[in-house]
């Protein structure tokens, strides 16, 4: 048995590439695995405003950070007669525009699409603190803050807590004396960030500020919202200033991280920056093979999307044959189903698909009625077998050409799809049927038909499934695990369905000895 | 119930298409050994080198324009059978058992003209018959001449054996009979009637038609119990030789008994079909296993022989016990 272990082993080995590169796919490149899977593509501009004095103007405004969970799509600056760079600096990405002179209102815009994937991404090591600077306070202040300290830390086991513990007394809705002192109401929402920084740099945690946007279909004129970051010692974790909540929020993306502005505008004044947001839904599937033809993946650059959509098409169709097959497979060695023809089911299969199942099926059994008949009238002719196929298929051209015509003259456009049919393909199967007719009789004509007919509706169906043909095409290598099925099943030595009914004779047989 | 169970088909030892492939033919069966059996002109040859006895070979054709010839070469026979050299499955097999003016009689009385003899013949050459539609070649064989033992259990053809034998041990044997419903073939899925053999002693065991035990021949009304096939021994030992004939291991070999020579191969079989299980209600299976734990095979067939009726003779007691208690109930029943 030294056969079957080798092809045992190359099964597991077939089986085993093909579920990895399909996971691998699908975890770390991010296709999904249903066809209806969509993602929410956010475009968000940064409009920026100024009034140019008609100095050079050097314009330079914080991007966001790029972060393994989310694929930028997209990044566009347009801004007319503006040179453009993109810096990174040790706080992050910076996009600068400049000219030469301005003067009067100026617009620069940063246009982006963003999309949050489903990778599965190594945790990134975090940047290390700083140590926090003792903030300089005056001594009413101080000593405010340090008994709000010292209350708040009573009720706190670490920094987490903490600072939860600590934004939450800030915004507690009835301040004690201390706190309205410290909070000044009045003050907008960067003095609250300031505030809760010194406060936590008194404590001696290190902490920043974070800007971001949160994410809302139709949004415009939106500005960023201050968030508070703290590091307990292994990692950072946000915190929502005004509710206490640690952890990022639902669509809220991160545009800048630390104390640095947001803009900055040489030779300008008024300036400002306001955000407006665009929801969009995209398949899954678009987004992550456009963003594997940019970043170069191999298993996507080398893969049939690389190809003209129009081989690409044709390769659907080809990439779905493996399926028709396993279905013969089954259908013979399983069900034990006797088909003119090893592989014609599969070539019906497909001119179903091209025709739709009712109609296909209809023109299928027309031709071949027709075919028959005419054969029939051929076998007395006395032709050579080669002589008489041709003719069987100049038949076939024919009645197909009929059918077309007659259909099209009654309107039926469906039926003008006959040409879909492989014409070869039925003058041979006519003039096997014909010869069986001859030798076995109709019954075993009716038995093989219907078997082949049988089959090619159920590849058919497998065929056209959304999912199936979905799967076929993006995850070709579906095709490995379908192959190492088809060898286990070369395997099956046990009995097929008809056999149960081939011997059944014996079972009763058997079982009347019994009693 | 129209199904049975894998459970009780496996009890009885059952062997499936896929073990057959899988187990049989593909194990013992080296493929390079196929031509030796498709082509019936090579098995003809070989077993004639092998002093086998075979039906004599009349003529044969091979090209298109050997057809105008066909006349002639038929005229000196009287009784003939044209078949196809690699035909499969008793297909494009035509039998003339009278020749009279211009016309040919076929065993059912039906008349054709010589026209139809040879567009017969030449579709034969054009492949029709052949595996995958290669051109083939005709032979053209005497006529068997049916055993008076048979007579009345055929229907126009002549029975023949199908010996099914494994490593040159003969493991089972049916008797295959042409009916009306078959129309003279002895295809047994068109309705010809099986009948399972004693290995040990040539006796029929049970009879099927369509899967279902007979106990009469449906077109004579004979019943079977009493069916003994004669030269039962010197058949076996025929069968048995083949192994050695051709080296195919897992083998059907197809012998008629004619009144005047006795038993003799007319067809091997490398692809040996499995209805012989259900006309010997046995599985082949225990067969099979008893063969394989054989060390080696015995080089005589005259003792492999001796060895299978042994081993594989019926047990009388589970078949013939239960159809005398029936026809005693039934004579009961008429007195």
């Amino acid at each position: 048995m030294q056969a079957s272990a080798r092809l045992y082993t190359v099964v597991v080995l077939i089986l085993f590439t093909g579920i990895g590169l399909i996971l691998y796919k699908h975890l770390v490149l991010g296709f999904p695995l249903m066809p209806d899977e969509k993602k929410f593509v956010w475009t968000i501009e940064a409009k920026i405003d100024f009034q140019a004095y008609g100095e050079p103007v050097i314009v330079s405004l914080a991007l966001p950070p790029k972060e393994p969970r989310l694929t930028f799509m997209e990044e566009d600056f347009a801004s007319s007669d503006y040179g453009f760079s993109e810096l990174s600096t040790d706080e992050g990405r910076r996009g600068q525009w400049s000219k030469r002179s301005a003067q009067g209102n100026q617009t620069a815009y940063y246009r982006l699409s963003v999309y949050e994937n489903d990778k599965i991404a190594a945790l990134q090591p975090s940047d290390a603190p700083k140590r926090p600077k003792k903030p300089e306070l005056d001594e009413v202040f101080l000593t405010a803050s340090m008994t709000l300290l010292d209350q708040v830390r009573a009720r706190s086991a670490n920094p987490e807590i903490f600072t939860r513990e600590l934004i939450q007394t800030l915004n507690s809705p009835s301040p004690n004396q201390n706190q309205r002192l410290l909070r000044n109401d009045k003050a907008g929402e960067d003095y609250k960030t300031e505030l809760i920084l010194n406060l936590l740099a008194l404590e001696g945690i290190s902490a920043r500020v974070v800007r971001g946007l949160f994410l809302e279909d139709g949004r415009r004129r939106q500005s960023l919202t201050n968030f508070v970051e703290i590091h307990d010692g292994e990692e950072w974790i946000l915190f929502d200033q005004d509710t206490g909540k640690s952890g990022k929020p639902k669509n809220f993306l991160i545009w800048q991280r630390g104390g640095q502005s947001l803009l900055d505008v040489i030779g300008g004044k008024n300036s400002q920056v306001s955000f407006s947001i665009i929801k969009n839904v995209h398949s899954t599937r678009n987004l992550v093979v456009d963003s594997g033809m940019n970043t170069q993946a191999g298993l996507i650059d080398f893969s049939i999307y690389s190809l003209p959509i129009e081989q690409q098409n044709a390769f659907k169709m080809i990439l779905l044959l493996p399926i028709g097959a396993l279905v013969v497979v089954i259908m013979r060695i399983l069900i034990g189903i006797r088909t003119s023809g090893t592989f014609m089911p599969i070539l019906i299969a497909l001119a179903l698909i091209q025709t739709t199942l009712v109609t296909g099926i209809v023109i299928f059994l027309t031709v071949v009625s027709t075919g028959l008949m005419i054969r029939s009238y051929l076998s007395r002719l006395n032709l050579l077998l080669v002589a008489r196929i041709s003719a069987v298929i100049i038949v076939v051209i024919t009645i197909i050409a009929s059918i077309s015509i007659i259909s099209h003259k009654l309107g039926l456009s469906q039926a003008l799809q006959v040409t879909f049919f492989p014409m070869i393909i039925l003058a041979w199967t006519i003039e096997r049927m014909s010869v069986l007719w001859e030798e076995d009789g109709p019954r075993e004509v009716f038995i093989q038909g219907a078997g082949s007919l049988l089959t090619a509706i159920i590849a058919y169906l497998f065929m056209t499934n959304r999912t199936v043909e979905y799967l076929t095409f993006n995850f070709p290598e579906l095709m490995l695990v379908n192959l190492a099925l088809i060898l286990i099943l070369g395997q099956y030595t046990g009995y097929r369905l008809t056999e149960l009914y081939r011997f059944h004779s014996m079972g009763k047989h058997h079982a009347s000895d019994d009693r | 119930m129209l199904l049975t169970t894998v459970k009780r088909l496996k009890s009885m030892g059952i062997i499936g298409m896929n073990q057959r492939n899988f187990g049989l033919v593909a194990r013992y069966n080296p493929r390079r050994l196929y031509p030796l059996v498709d082509d019936k002109l090579k098995t003809k040859r070989l077993a004639q080198a092998a002093g086998i006895t075979v039906p004599k070979l009349l003529g044969t054709l091979h090209y298109q324009h050997d057809v105008k010839h066909l006349k002639e070469m038929l005229s000196a026979y009287n009784q003939f059978v044209i078949k196809p050299v690699k035909g499969s499955g008793g297909k494009g097999i035509l039998v003339i058992t009278e020749q009279d003016h211009n016309l040919y009689y076929k065993p059912s009385g039906d008349a054709v003209k010589l026209r139809h003899i040879e567009r017969h013949v030449s579709n034969i050459l054009s492949g029709l018959h052949s595996l995958g539609g290669k051109p083939d070649s005709v032979m053209i064989e005497s006529l068997i001449q049916i055993d008076p033992v048979f007579e009345d259990y055929s229907y126009e053809g002549i029975p023949d054996l199908r010996v099914i034998v494994l490593k040159g041990y003969p493991i089972m044997a049916m008797l295959r009979l042409a009916t009306h419903a078959s129309d003279g073939r002895a295809n047994l899925h068109q309705g010809a009637v099986g009948v399972g053999i004693d290995i040990g002693t040539g006796e029929a065991l049970h009879a099927v038609q369509y899967g279902n035990p007979i106990y009469f021949h449906p077109d004579t009304r004979k019943p079977f119990s009493n069916l003994v096939v004669p030269h039962w021994n010197k058949l076996l030992a025929l069968a048995a030789a083949c192994y050695e004939m051709t080296g195919l291991g897992y083998l059907g070999v197809d012998i008629v008994l004619d009144r005047d020579q006795g038993p003799m191969i007319i067809e091997l079989n490398a692809r040996p079909g499995l209805s012989i299980q259900v006309a010997n209600f046995a599985g082949l299976a225990p067969r099979v296993a008893a063969v394989e734990a054989l060390e080696k095979t015995d080089p005589d067939p005259q003792s492999r022989v001796a060895f299978s009726q042994q081993q594989f003779a019926a047990n009388r007691d589970i078949i013939r016990p239960r159809r005398r208690t029936r026809q005693a109930a039934s004579t009961l029943i008429l007195n």
